[in-house]
């Protein structure tokens, strides 16, 4: 078999898990701006449960393939780079710009995407919007504090 | 049966579910979970890219996660479209209170069509939700490093402190507007 339709099948499996991953998230209402108002404003249970449990998932998986010193299906060792902290600041005011982003549009780059499919057309100002804002932080890194 | 297919999923199914996205993407590909890679991504193919930032090898480092973002789209196409939920979510009564007395009058659907509907882009509301939002999301999460997936589930997963502080950022952020801002915006 080819290299390039090697490479094809490969990105097959990604767009195919990534289905999955749209229809998850949209069955589970994480899209919803509804569900993000009552999230912001603690009124409802179900976007902390969603995120409980996911980590109740995640976090034993992760430290089980760590531990267990998995390989990938490629036979890879498995890492995870870690995440460095430096000063920090880029946590702090990206991630309060970010929640300020989230809370107007309801959405996080993930729902960006599944809304558009969910055909909600203005929903494709805030990808545009948010596909130069990441563009502009990429012209302004080197002056920005991290 | 059929049925079935149509209705909302709590979040005890939802969410261990979306937890099981990071070790299916580690032990299938070395791929760490994360969605908002992807707008850097798309700079880096259709965008100029005068700085290093926005100049790389896309399509070698980005692809397996592009085609995962097209999922995605598709994902929502199913879910949000052809099996859509025709009731209006189950939101709690005092959210929708709330919402009500900021002046969102349209509880069907996934989102409002009070802001969501094209015509609110003829108003500087729908502008500042829609344009002013979006930039702040993907302005917010390539400063951050990561979004809600990256750093609330991948980064949080591997016990990372830069996506405790990041998530609790996010949070930080989001209420200050919700309680201050779009009040301001109704």
């Amino acid at each position: 078999m080819t290299s390039s339709s090697n490479r094809a099948r490969g990105l097959l499996v990604y767009l195919v898990i990534g289905t999955l991953f749209g229809f998850l998230i949209t069955k589970g209402e994480v899209i919803s701006w509804f569900r993000i108002q009552e999230m912001f404003r603690f009124q409802g249970f179900h976007m902390y449960g969603i995120f409980a449990t996911a980590l109740a998932v995640a976090i034993p998986s992760v430290l089980l393939i760590k531990k267990g010193k998995l390989r990938s299906l490629d036979g890879e060792p498995i890492v995870i780079p870690p995440k460095v902290l430096g000063r920090g600041i880029r946590y702090v005011v990206g991630g309060l710009l970010f929640g300020v982003g989230w809370a107007l549009t309801g959405a996080c780059p993930g729902p960006l995407f599944a809304l558009l499919g969910a055909g909600i057309p203005a929903i494709g100002v805030a990808v545009i919007s948010a596909i130069l804002g990441t563009w502009s932080y990429g012209m302004l890194r080197s002056r920005l504090p991290h | 049966m059929i049925e079935l297919v149509y209705r909302p999923w709590p979040w005890w199914v939802a969410g261990p579910l979306i937890g099981l996205f990071v070790p299916i993407l580690l032990l299938l590909g070395n791929r760490l979970f994360g969605v908002s890679a992807n707008l850097r991504h798309i700079c880096a193919a259709t965008l100029p890219s005068p700085t290093e930032y926005l100049r790389y090898d896309w399509k070698g480092k980005g692809g397996w996660n592009l085609a995962f973002a097209g999922g995605i789209v598709l994902g929502g196409f199913l879910a949000g479209y052809v099996f859509a939920n025709p009731e209006p979510i189950a939101i709690a009564a005092a959210t929708q209170a709330d919402l009500s007395a900021l002046g969102i009058t349209d509880f069907e659907g996934l989102v409002p069509a009070d802001l969501f509907a094209i015509e609110a882009l003829s108003s500087l509301r729908g502008w500042i939700v829609l344009g002013l939002g979006g930039f702040l999301v993907g302005f917010g999460a390539a400063w951050a490093g990561g979004c809600t997936s990256g750093h609330g589930i991948a980064g949080l997963g591997d016990l990372q402190l830069p996506s405790l502080i990041a998530i609790a950022s996010f949070f930080v952020g989001g209420i200050a507007t919700t309680h201050l801002l779009l009040p301001l915006l109704f």
